[in-house]
């Protein structure tokens, strides 16, 4: 029997193609010094949460870097194992909290295939207008908070201020800024409210102009592209064999998106958007692939506002939802990445197994990689642009 | 403050009297500079520029008792000192930096004749007792036991270091303008000259020492360790850099220390560029009496534009700051020095 | 050799292997339109057979997704079979499923919880079928293409191993570490095989069925509890129950 083994320490591994790059930096006399393992984490105000990074510094320069996660492991998986379809709506919410309704529909669209139901259409729009509202509040946040972390102070607040509207306009129509527990197995909770479509209307125009304002102060500085370019390159073939998903795929030029690509999902084959991808790869084309996606997102947003159907919002569901036996793999396209869910079902109330694929994870992953070899600096650039949150790593 | 001003008063006073009362002002200024500066742009301006208010309760009026508060409750603190520290040398680091501070207020002109001590060699002083504060910086990196202080302390080394030539260089380009090196003579040579004949506004060097003013500016942000080069002290990987340790007390003596010396760089700019104290028509008695006001006038636009740059740039790596400096700015700093140099002895 | 589930090659009713998931409706939208088509599938399972004969035990779909099942020796060939013939570059995850029926006492029923859904006592496998209690499955889609597979293995129950995928996905790096520190599946090939999220030395693997909620058998359900008393009652058995202040308590809201 596999007995649990103690860990011996990480093996790192020096690449010299890395060293190379970094030898005009240097002086040409090496000193020969001792290394430096120094902590990033668990606290710290660059690693979004309970990340710890362990580094192995020369100087400034990192040798190797392990990642150590699990600090904000809640065993969602095994939870799910003991609570009903509603209850699990629930949980996921808390896997990515900023974009917390994006979280839910895959799960909810993967019991819906089971049952063999479909939501009626009305239902599929307003589900992906809130999906959207959600990955543009998620930007936007992004948006003002990798200058932070590059050290401009001011793009921070921003991102909150004008995030804050796009929250007012989830509460409105779901009753929560955050957490919004508004998908049901067959549709969802409630309608929208009354002249919630107006005010929407007002907000998106107000998310362009604050997209507008952070490419001026932002994308338009001299530091900010200088700390920026060519930091943390992802080639396009060594970011698909890690897992990397997302804006963060797309910005190494690698065309490919689930809303486009997917299988179809929600309203989006209704929709007329464009896929931004960028061909660096480095920090500032994950900037500025977000900050392009996040304009494509408001367009998203008026297209379904202008064809929003009437009807119903929920289907025709029994009292107590018992899903058939079976097993389903839905996938979307969350702010993060790729989100998955696998679920097994027996049925019972409640699945027997779901495996929760995370975009975060396979995100984060590929830090040991990308790290050799940058400064310390660097290292948190790089963090600020990879854009993982804690509970979609840590789940 | 010498005999002679208060004498203008008609007061009579010993020299041992006129001492204390020079020791007394200058202790008093730098806490004050560093309130007013903190208050004003740190908690107010920035506020504002974020689209937020800042301190609104403390003290009743938009939070003006806000720093004090902060003062108060940090001088009540537990003293901590982190177990691996060298005592000594943590408990003196803050001084260090704090005392480099006071000794550059001691040749600032606040009148013709409201200085401490008018020397010759006022702006060579001034400088030279600023870059003490660099050996304050490592001595807090290095005591601290931290690996994070021993970063921001390292890097603090080579930026402060590298940041002082630009700071000499522009500064050369007014003395050979002014052809003195003593501050009041700076400034009464500001007060008095004219720009090819036009004398009404005097002769502020900003005018034809541009160059010099921009670097000036550039390499005092570097020196105070503001953003865009703050690296550090960065936030958000260093948490706080070579001060990380520090709590209480301590803490404030290098705030007061961080935000004193913007101050005094902000009087230097005011006095080598803006014209210091003086007004082009105001002579005598009444100098003495506005010149404060005129100075915190000119020192509040020169630290209005430093701090405006802290909050709205990114932070440059430290190799691109030491790059910034040796491949920029000195090359700049020794060209706009050539051209004075020339226009001096042509004209 | 590839069993035989009803071979459809044009029905548009997906495939389904005699296992025990009969494929009630599932949603039309996946199937009608332009996602995956039955011809996908099969040219899928036809390049897998031609890079690994034999490999193949038993296929299925779940809710228009192919599901591989595969032998347990050809699990490391296949992911470079999956790399360059499938023209998968894109790892989506690795982790395993425990087919062992949830247990009623020691998972969430501690107490008698009545709201944890009663799952089958019996042990029944899922699509594509299952040699015994353990399977490792991972996902890999090609993102030039637009298709991409699930694939099952069996591993033994005793000792449960399995090849690493490392060598072709760096990025099953991670997911084959969670997946040994919550099942207890070892990888070989992998370079270092230890835990992920949960504290190292940790005894145990969570996700087996046989690793109890620990929350539930610490701390009973607090929904288990009766309605609290309401306050005056609270305060009459608490003031009736004078010098033993302590005890008095748990006549109200005993579930505290």
């Amino acid at each position: 029997m596999s007995t649990t083994e103690m860990p011996s320490a990480p093996d790192f591994e020096l690449e010299r193609s890395a060293m190379r790059h970094l030898a005009d930096a240097q002086m040409n006399v090496e000193l020969d010094t001792g290394d430096m393992i120094l902590n990033l984490g668990p606290q710290h105000p660059a690693t979004h949460g309970t990340l710890r990074l362990v580094v192995r510094l020369d100087g400034e320069r990192v040798i190797a870097a392990d990642p150590v996660i699990g600090y904000m492991h809640r065993g969602y998986e095994k939870l799910t194992e003991f609570r009903t379809y509603p209850q699990i709506t629930t949980l996921i919410n808390r896997i990515d909290w900023l974009s917390s309704f994006a979280n839910e529909v895959p799960f909810v669209h993967a019991a819906e295939q089971l049952m063999g139901i479909e939501a009626p259409a009305r239902a599929q729009y307003i589900r992906t207008i809130l999906t959207e509202l959600s990955r543009i509040a998620t930007f936007v946040l992004f948006l003002g908070e990798m200058g932070l972390q590059v050290g401009a102070l001011t793009p921070a607040f921003y991102g909150f201020r004008d995030r804050e509207h796009v929250l007012n306009l989830i509460e409105g129509a779901t009753g929560g800024r955050f957490h919004p527990n508004f998908n049901r197995i067959g549709g969802l909770k409630d309608d929208l409210p009354w002249g919630w479509v107006s005010e929407t209307r007002q907000v998106m125009q107000l998310v362009l102009d604050s997209c507008d304002q952070f490419e001026d102060l932002v994308v338009g500085n001299e530091i900010f592209l200088s700390r920026t370019r060519g930091i943390g390159i992802i080639p396009g073939d060594i970011g698909t064999a890690y897992g990397v998903s997302g804006s963060n795929l797309r910005a190494s030029g690698v065309d490919w998106d689930l809303r486009r690509d997917g299988v179809p999902y929600l309203a989006y084959p209704d929709l007329d958007f464009k896929v931004w991808t960028h061909a660096a790869g480095d920090s500032f084309a994950r900037y500025w692939v977000r900050l392009q996606e996040t304009r494509e997102s408001v367009r998203m947003v008026l297209q379904l506002l202008d064809g929003l159907p009437a009807g119903p919002v929920m289907a025709k569901v029994p009292r107590i939802i018992k899903v058939p036996e079976g097993e389903a793999w839905v996938e979307t396209e969350n702010p993060l990445g790729q989100m998955g869910y696998y679920i097994v079902s027996k049925g019972a109330t409640g699945p027997f197994r779901v495996k929760i694929r995370s975009a975060s994870f396979s995100n984060v992953s590929i830090l040991p990689w990308l790290l050799r070899g940058v400064y310390v600096p660097d290292v948190v650039t790089i963090l600020a642009s990879l854009y993982f949150i804690l509970g979609d790593i840590d789940r | 403050m010498n005999a002679v001003a208060l004498t203008t008063l008609g007061i009579e006073i010993g020299w041992g009297a006129a001492l204390a009362i020079k020791t007394l002002v200058i202790l008093l200024i730098i806490p004050a500079g560093a309130l007013i500066l903190g208050y004003v742009f740190l908690l107010k301006m920035m506020s504002h520029m974020q689209s937020r208010l800042g301190p609104m309760d403390p003290g009743g009026f938009h939070g003006w008792f806000q720093l004090i508060g902060d003062g108060l409750k940090f001088v009540q603190k537990e003293d901590l000192m982190p177990d691996g520290a060298d005592r000594k040398v943590f408990a003196g680091a803050p001084a260090v930096v704090l005392i480099s501070t006071f000794l550059v207020f001691l040749v600032i002109p606040m009148g013709p004749d409201l200085v401490v001590k008018d020397l010759d060699i006022g702006v060579f002083y001034a400088l030279a007792v600023s870059s003490l504060s660099v050996i304050g910086i490592l001595m807090a990196g290095w005591s601290s036991a931290n690996k994070y202080a021993l970063l921001g302390g390292l890097r603090a080394a080579g930026q402060l270091i590298a940041y002082e030539l630009p700071l000499l260089l522009a500064v050369i380009g007014v003395v050979i303008q002014a052809g003195t090196m003593s501050l009041n003579g700076i400034v009464v040579a500001q007060q008095q000259q004219s720009i090819f004949g036009i004398d009404w506004i005097g002769n502020p060097y900003i005018l034809t020492q541009f160059v010099g003013f921009l670097i000036f500016l550039i390499a005092a942000q570097a020196e105070l360790t503001q953003t865009p080069f703050d690296m550090p002290v960065a936030e958000s990987e260093l948490v706080g850099g070579y001060h990380v340790e520090y709590t209480g007390f301590r803490f404030l003596f290098f705030f007061m220390g961080e935000y004193g010396t913007a101050f005094a760089f902000s009087a230097i700019a005011a006095t080598l560029f803006l014209g210091g104290y003086a007004l082009p028509w105001v002579d005598g008695d009444l100098a003495n009496w506005i010149g404060p006001l005129v100075l915190f006038a000119k020192l509040m636009l020169v630290a209005f534009l430093m701090f405006w740059a802290r909050f709205t740039f990114p932070r440059l790596r430290e190799d691109q700051l030491q790059a910034f400096a040796w491949k920029f700015l000195i090359p700049l700093g020794l060209a706009n020095l050539l051209v004075t140099a020339l226009f001096k002895v042509a004209f | 050799m590839p069993e035989a589930a009803p071979p459809t090659a044009e029905a548009p009713a997906p495939e389904t292997a005699e296992a025990p998931a009969p494929e009630t409706a599932e949603a039309p939208a996946p199937e009608t339109a332009e996602a995956r088509p039955d011809p996908v599938h099969l040219d899928l399972l036809d390049r897998i057979e031609r890079a690994l004969p034999g490999a193949v035990i038993e296929h299925g779909t779940a809710c228009g997704e192919l599901v591989i099942r595969v032998t347990n020796p050809s699990w490391g060939p296949l992911a470079g079979v999956a790399r360059s013939d499938l023209e998968c570059d894109y790892l989506s995850f690795v982790s395993a499923i425990d087919w062992a029926p949830t247990p009623r006492d020691g998972g969430d029923d501690a107490g008698g919880d009545t709201s944890a859904p009663v799952q089958p006592t019996e042990m029944t496998f899922g699509v594509a079928g299952s040699a015994g209690r353990f399977q490792v499955f991972a996902r890999v889609q090609s993102t030039a293409r637009g298709w991409g597979a699930t694939f099952k293995v069996d591993v033994d129950e005793t000792n449960p191993l399995v090849a690493s995928w490392v060598g072709v996905y760096p990025g099953a790096d991670w997911h084959e570490r969670e997946t040994w520190e919550m099942f207890g599946v070892r990888f070989d090939g992998h370079p270092n095989l230890r835990q992920l999220y949960l504290p190292a030395g940790f005894e145990g693997h969570p996700l087996r069925k046989d690793f109890p909620l620990l929350a539930r058998v610490v701390k009973p359900w607090p929904g288990l509890v009766d309605v609290e008393a309401m306050p005056e009652e609270a305060a009459a058995v608490t003031a009736g129950g004078d010098g033993a202040g302590d005890g008095a308590g748990d006549g109200a809201g005993g579930g505290e």
